[in-house]
């Protein structure tokens, strides 16, 4: 009889700590300090995309990138209050905006967790505006963390369900291009790595080449990694990384069209082109 | 008993011979298959290849006898469209160690120059007699390509001749080997460049990407040692263990050092100019250990280092976070004006706001002293000529390469039509639409869909 009583008290204060802290976090957990500027992602952005629909100006999908739609809802707010309109989510427009506006935390990032398709509008139930994802009923846990072997930042960090990608390459071209990559360059330096995926990006701009990023790779004969079928082993994080680079402009070839393993190359031919520099293994050249 | 071991011996191996056997061939058939399977596709894409270079000619000579500009544009858009067709099929052939570019070039010049002229107003600006000339020449040069296909093909089909066998060829290293189709390929390759030499004039230029020249920067020769210290000036690293400088191979169109040095928690990779030490590129590889800053002091953070290494009148014009890492685009900003040819590249670690990637081969190869010249139109008169359903949003006066890769002076506006942004660019002197890009929004993991779905 003593112990079930000292049972219930136990859970008793166990529930109301629990209450006590989960207000806590709503309260403080308003936004961090950072000034959020487009291109951003994360938490804040998520706070801040759910709370501009709560007041109506956004209308996108709270997915935690920093994106057009939230830059333009948040310069409409910025202008409806007010404020200065530069975009930006500094210290005065976040206070206005948690002053003027209600954010459900739970509710927002556990239907992202859940995937669900959901809004987060003012004036209505919230419960009402989840569609939820019937087929996710066993629900993963295991997706918390943005990349693997890197702590988030705080303990309730959730994972963006968008990201950002260079203009013109989609996840997929990224991802056959670090394909490539990772089969014709893995043993070599993160730079011999980028220089890799630069030559296959100046092969899209060269008129001896085919316009397309799988056009470049599947070219008979091209890649070695393609022809013994390397390029489908799975690529590695730094790989992808390398892929980005080159993409977003970095190119540390000169402009390199070919490159070749001097203790491998078969072919007289890719001798006689002009060389400019060499990186690992690999020769580059025109 | 003797007897019924042997017996049973043979049996076994006989079995075990039959079993090979019927192994063998179906292993044999499933190659041959396969083989048969490559060969085909192989074959399609050459046959596809010398029919599309048949119509080519032909359309070409189409757009000769032509008079009146309303079936010429669309004829010059269909030649455009077969030259990037030819151009996917040379692609799908084994033709890479093969010199065959000079004819790829050839094709995408056409292709560029159709372009160019079929979406032009033929009304307004008729072709040129020089334009008329170098369709002329196109369609001659057309059929002598086409001619020596045509007898590649003839050959290819008389003899059975196997486009299995050139890769073959081609893999061992053999190229020289007797092989009708390679020396065929190699037969237009030689005709082709026969023309290049004797080109036809300005007119024919190419839209590519035209080549970074670092040769004509302002400064003095650096050496080896100078270069090393500009690398350290520009990367802050105190502790390097190792350090190699090395210079640039024959084969580049400019001169520049690579320095690498190698740091307690990676490596730094840079290439300087050796006229003047500019910074052309820079990575820093080490790991990113988490976000404490935000997007907003990594820009600052970026523009601070371009200020203190004299990179005057940057703007940032771009952000976006990838992981833990900031990449940001500057621009130069003359007088209100945004040069965008003048673009460089940063990259910040969110962990401590270090700078772990530069990239200034845009700004290297475009920075000059400009001229900013008058627009000749008002903005209100710019924005008439905008679809009227988008929204402005914001503008400006802006340099841009257009599409001929020249650089023009634009109104730029940022507008919204439904849930998209785009960037229009109306040409400040003509009221032309030089360009419009639709804005890529965030693109949504598809790991999450799927596992949500799973």
């Amino acid at each position: 009889m003593k112990v079930k009583k000292w049972v219930l008290l136990f859970l008793i204060t166990g529930i109301c700590f629990f209450l006590i802290r989960d207000s806590e976090i709503q309260r403080v957990s308003a936004f961090s300090n950072q000034v959020i500027q487009i291109g951003a992602t994360g938490d804040d952005v998520i706070e801040l995309q759910s709370r501009l629909q709560y007041l109506g100006f956004y209308n996108g999908k709270i997915d935690g990138v920093f994106g057009w739609g939230t830059y333009w809802a948040l310069r409409n707010f910025q202008y409806e209050f007010g404020l200065k309109i530069d975009g930006l989510a500094g210290p005065t427009t976040k206070a206005k905006l948690v002053k003027a506006s209600k954010y459900h935390e739970s509710f927002v990032k556990e239907n992202i967790r859940k995937g669900n398709k959901f809004t987060h509008y003012g004036g209505t139930d919230i419960n009402t505006q989840v569609k939820t994802n019937k087929k996710a009923t066993t629900q993963k846990q295991t997706t918390q963390s943005q990349s693997q072997g890197t702590q988030p930042k705080t303990t309730t960090s959730t994972k963006t369900t968008a990201t950002n990608v260079p203009n013109g390459f989609s996840q997929n071209d990224i991802q056959l291009m670090a394909n490539a990559v990772y089969g014709e360059a893995r043993g070599e330096s993160y730079v011999g790595q980028v220089a890799v995926a630069a030559v296959i990006l100046n092969r899209l701009d060269s008129p001896s080449f085919p316009n397309t990023v799988s056009g470049v790779i599947f070219e008979p004969g091209a890649f070695t990694a393609v022809a013994d079928g390397q390029i489908w082993l799975t690529p590695n994080e730094t790989a992808r990384k390398a892929v980005l680079d080159a993409i977003n402009g970095w190119d540390p070839t000169g402009n390199a069209i070919y490159y070749f393993n001097p203790d491998t190359a078969t072919s007289a031919w890719i001798w006689s082109r002009p060389q400019i520099k060499r990186i690992g293994k690999h020769i580059f050249c025109k | 008993m003797h007897i019924l071991i042997r017996n049973i011996l043979i049996g076994v191996l006989t079995v075990l011979v039959i079993g090979t056997g019927v192994w063998a061939y179906q292993e044999h058939q499933e190659k041959n298959a396969i083989l048969i399977n490559a060969e085909n596709n192989y074959q399609r894409a050459f046959h596809d290849l010398t029919y599309n270079i048949d119509l080519l000619h032909d359309k070409i000579g189409t757009t000769l006898a032509m008079n009146s500009r309303t079936s010429l544009s669309p004829e010059l858009a269909e030649v455009w469209r077969l030259t990037s067709v030819a151009h996917s099929q040379v692609g799908q052939l084994p033709l890479t160690l093969i010199p065959f570019n000079k004819t790829e070039e050839f094709l995408s010049k056409i292709g560029d120059f159709s372009y160019k002229t079929a979406i032009r107003d033929l009304e307004k600006e008729p072709l040129t007699e020089d334009e008329y000339n170098l369709l002329q020449s196109l369609y001659e040069q057309s059929a002598e390509i086409q001619n020596e296909l045509r007898e590649v093909q003839y050959l290819a089909l008389k003899n059975n001749l196997r486009w299995m066998d050139v890769e073959l060829a081609l893999a061992s290293g053999k190229e020289s080997a007797d092989n009708t189709i390679i020396d065929g390929f190699k037969t237009v390759e030689k005709t082709v460049e026969g023309y290049s030499e004797t080109d036809t004039g300005t007119i024919f230029t190419s839209m590519e990407k035209k080549e970074a020249n670092y040769n004509d920067l302002p400064g003095e020769e650096i050496s080896k040692e100078e270069a090393l210290n500009i690398a350290k000036k520009y990367t802050k690293v105190t502790s390097s263990n190792k350090t190699k400088v090395e210079s640039n191979g024959k084969g580049s169109d400019y001169e520049f050092y690579s320095v690498s040095i190698l740091h307690d928690d990676g490596e730094v990779n840079m290439d300087i100019t050796k006229k003047g030490g500019y910074p052309i590129w820079l990575i820093n590889d080490r790991e990113v250990k988490g976000a404490n800053i935000s997007l907003n002091e990594a820009s600052i953070k970026a523009s601070q280092f371009l200020k203190e290494r004299n990179f005057k009148n940057m703007e940032l014009f771009e952000s976006a976070q990838y992981d833990h890492i900031g990449v940001f685009t500057f621009v130069t900003n003359l007088n209100h004006v945004r040069i965008y040819p003048e673009a460089i590249k940063i990259k910040v670690a969110l962990d401590d706001g270090s700078i772990i990637g530069f990239t200034a081969e845009e700004y290297l190869g475009t920075k000059k002293i400009r001229e900013i010249p008058k627009p000749k139109i008002t903005e209100e008169e710019a924005r008439k000529n905008i679809n009227s359903k988008v929204k402005v949003m914001e503008s400006r006066l802006a340099v841009i390469n257009n599409r001929s890769k020249e650089e023009v002076l634009t109104y730029e506006f940022l507008g919204v039509l439904n849930n998209d942004t785009y960037r229009i660019y109306i040409n400040a002197e003509t009221g032309n639409e030089e360009q419009v890009i639709k804005l890529h929004n965030a693109e949504p993991i598809y790991e999450d869909i799927i596992e949500g779905k799973a």
